[in-house]
């Protein structure tokens, strides 16, 4: 079994949900990145979710926007950002990591190296914004065959017919993007993610993670409560773009959020 | 070869290019466009609608100028200009706007977005929109919004929205990352009209099959006016909606070389162009597979040229389908040849081009010579050069 598998079955017989955060490889700047990761480990998430910086993140608000500029001011590269997740793995083998990001930099790199280096890095997921499954045979094929999990997106206006596509072709989790537009935006609309939640697990036995949108403890519990985990992006990179000149604060501040969603999606 | 041409697939696929790589919340309503376009692809009613309007209001079909004087002094090939600077706004822009305004008429949209470079293509947008009543934003990269105030100040005066775009390169590609980042956050109300041959599927083949009136009347001018088809065609390549509205109905006419211009920037060579065909490769950026200007790690990098118009990363799938089957060829001028292409066509026939189309002139230039007296050459002459009188006046030192 897959340890995104693994992760979502032992949650769901502890009657708990996933709590995932998305922070961006090298924001702001490589050295950051991984005692974040353990730091958020520590403030109790399940699953890692390291942005691949891209130079034209097309489905992402501002703050994501910035977050992939200021990575790319120190050179932050796919090459590199695996390198981090292998890091991370010296230390910790029981917390998944799944890249999440644009094709691009993954073609560029080549589906097949790409395939084998995720698994040298044991990344355990592989999400890709901009390639549904319609173009993704290859690269799932690839992936699957080395046990990464392939992740897909679902919509407010995915249809019955898009969310089985989903379902045949991913694998781990699907991640229910609960609003239309960019990350970062708004709010969301609890009813409408609760009766768009019923039309997807009708369609897929997979674990449904939510998000954008969601900005604290209060949202993280009632959006948990509808599905299998919770995604935070924007809400914890807004804490390093307002700590910039001082990093252990943004760190602080970031585990703080996690550990009071931790404990509201708990209780 | 000599099946017909038929391309793309049902997908959008030109053989390993073009596609729809976009994300989940954009998946429908690019289906959505797909089933209307295919729609009212053969609609008489909407084809009636759209031929009065690129007769009445457009002012088509543009004249093939057989440009006399030009060819003697280049000592060659006949040289025949696509007037396409005659349209109204300007540029062959407007071909497309009005037909997929049209579609976005039918589709009961009532609020339209563009991205634009120089403008031209924004332009024409704003114009759409004001005829139809509709609202209209229109993203522009900060640093056009500077080198095109002229065409700024035209989409104000339209009723348009401008938005200046901040991120990343401030340019052309950027503007069309915050277009689509207002599509996915306003699908149901607004229409996307992208301005080139890219984006995801169906666009690059909507926007051709729009363009492709320009091609469609230069092959029977010429077999009227020369009595036979032409020998090259020569267009600039930002996007390539120019261009492949120019080839693509002479695609089956095997004798008849198809070459489009790149923009060199400051060469090739110095890294500073905007020539992904001739000096980029493979990879997917905004919706579809071609090819590009990246770095190693498929990071897209700046590009550069004196026309707005043209400095853009990435290509339509479609031209890189061309340019692997060897169907046509594609060359790069620099910001330097560009300009002389600009003041020989100004002096010689009295028609001042707009710098992305100057590019075409040049590569005429150095083309009509080595080709012989009896041999044609259809130019596409895309725009006018009005919009760029700041630009020329700057970069001669001159205050207007
Ligand atoms: C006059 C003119 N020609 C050419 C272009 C380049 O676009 P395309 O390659 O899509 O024809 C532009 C774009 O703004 C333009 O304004």
């Amino acid at each position: 079994m897959s340890r995104l598998a693994a992760t979502f079955e032992a949650l769901s017989k502890s009657g708990r949900k996933a709590l995932v955060p998305f922070i961006t490889a090298g924001d702001p700047r490589p050295d950051f990145t991984l005692p974040m990761m353990h730091a958020m480990v520590e403030a109790g998430v399940d699953v890692i979710e390291l942005g691949i910086p891209f130079s034209d993140p097309m489905a992402d608000g501002p703050v994501i926007q910035r977050a992939s500029e200021r990575a790319l001011e120190h050179k932050m590269s796919l090459r590199r950002t695996l390198a981090i997740a292998t890091e991370f793995r010296k230390t910790n083998q029981h917390t998944p990591v799944v890249l999440m990001g644009y094709v691009n930099p993954i073609e560029a790199m080549g589906y097949e190296d790409f395939a084998n280096a995720a698994q040298r890095a044991d990344i355990d997921g592989v999400l890709t914004v901009d390639l549904p499954p319609e173009e993704a045979d290859e690269c799932v094929a690839l992936l699957k065959a080395r046990d990464i999990d392939p992740i897909f997106l679902l919509a407010p206006n995915s249809t019955d017919e898009r969310i089985k596509k989903m379902d045949a072709a991913g694998s781990g989790y699907l991640y229910y993007v609960s609003l239309k537009g960019v990350t970062g935006a708004g709010h969301l609309d609890v009813a409408d993610v609760e009766s768009k939640l019923n039309q997807i697990r009708a369609n897929t036995r997979l674990p449904v993670a939510i998000g954008f949108g969601v900005k604290d403890a209060q949202t993280a519990k009632t959006v948990a409560s509808l599905g299998d985990g919770v995604v935070i992006g924007s809400a914890l990179i807004s804490k390093i773009e307002a700590n910039l000149d001082d990093l252990e604060r943004a760190k602080k501040e970031i585990v703080e959020l996690l550990v009071a969603m931790r404990q509201a999606m708990d209780n | 070869m000599t099946e017909k041409y038929n391309m793309p697939d049902e997908r959008g696929h030109f053989g390993p290019y073009g596609g729809m790589f976009v994300a989940e919340t954009l998946m429908l309503p690019i289906q959505e466009l797909n089933a209307a376009y295919q729609q009212y692809l053969d609609d008489p009613d909407f084809i009636a609608e759209l031929d009065a309007d690129l007769k009445h209001y457009v002012g088509r079909p543009s004249p093939l100028y057989h440009a006399e004087r030009w060819s003697r002094t280049l000592g060659g090939a006949q040289i025949y200009l696509k007037r396409e600077d005659l349209n109204h706004t300007g540029a062959h822009k407007i071909n497309n706007t009005i037909g997929q305004a049209l579609l976005a008429k039918r589709m009961g949209k009532t609020r339209i977005i563009a991205e634009t470079g120089a403008g031209q293509h924004g332009v024409a947008t704003a114009t759409v929109a004001a005829r139809l009543g509709l609202e209209c934003v229109v993203y522009m990269g900060a640093v056009d919004v500077a080198r095109q105030s002229l065409n700024v100040y035209r989409m104000k005066l339209l009723g348009a929205k401008v938005v200046a775009v901040e991120s990343g390169s401030k340019t052309l590609k950027d503007a069309l990352n915050e277009a689509l980042r207002d599509w996915v956050t306003n699908v149901d109300n607004t229409f996307y009209i992208i301005g080139t041959v890219a984006g995801p599927h169906p666009y690059p083949a909507m926007v051709r099959d729009f363009q492709a009136i320009i091609g469609r009347e230069a092959r029977q001018q010429c077999l009227d006016q020369a009595g036979r088809l032409p020998d090259a065609l020569v267009a600039c390549v930002g996007g390539g909606s120019n261009a492949i509205g120019l080839f693509y109905p002479f695609i089956d006419d095997r004798s008849v070389r198809m070459i489009g211009v790149e923009a060199a920037g400051d060469g090739i060579e110095t890294g500073r162009h905007s020539a992904p065909l001739c000096a980029g490769r493979p990879g997917v950026l905004h919706g579809n597979r071609t090819y590009l200007m990246e770095d190693d790690d498929g990071e897209i990098i700046e590009t550069h040229s004196i026309s707005a118009g043209l400095d853009y990363p990435g290509v339509g799938p479609e031209h890189a389908w061309l340019k692997d089957t060897g169907r046509a060829q594609y060359v790069n001028i620099t910001d330097n040849e560009a300009l002389e292409g600009f003041h020989s066509l100004t002096r010689m026939e009295g028609i001042i081009p707009a710098l992305e189309s100057s590019h075409a002139m040049a590569y005429t230039m150095k083309l009509a010579p080595i080709m012989s007296k009896d041999e044609i050459i259809i130019v596409c002459l895309s725009g006018r050069g009005d919009k760029d009188m700041q630009t020329m006046a700057q970069r001669e030192g001159i205050e207007l």
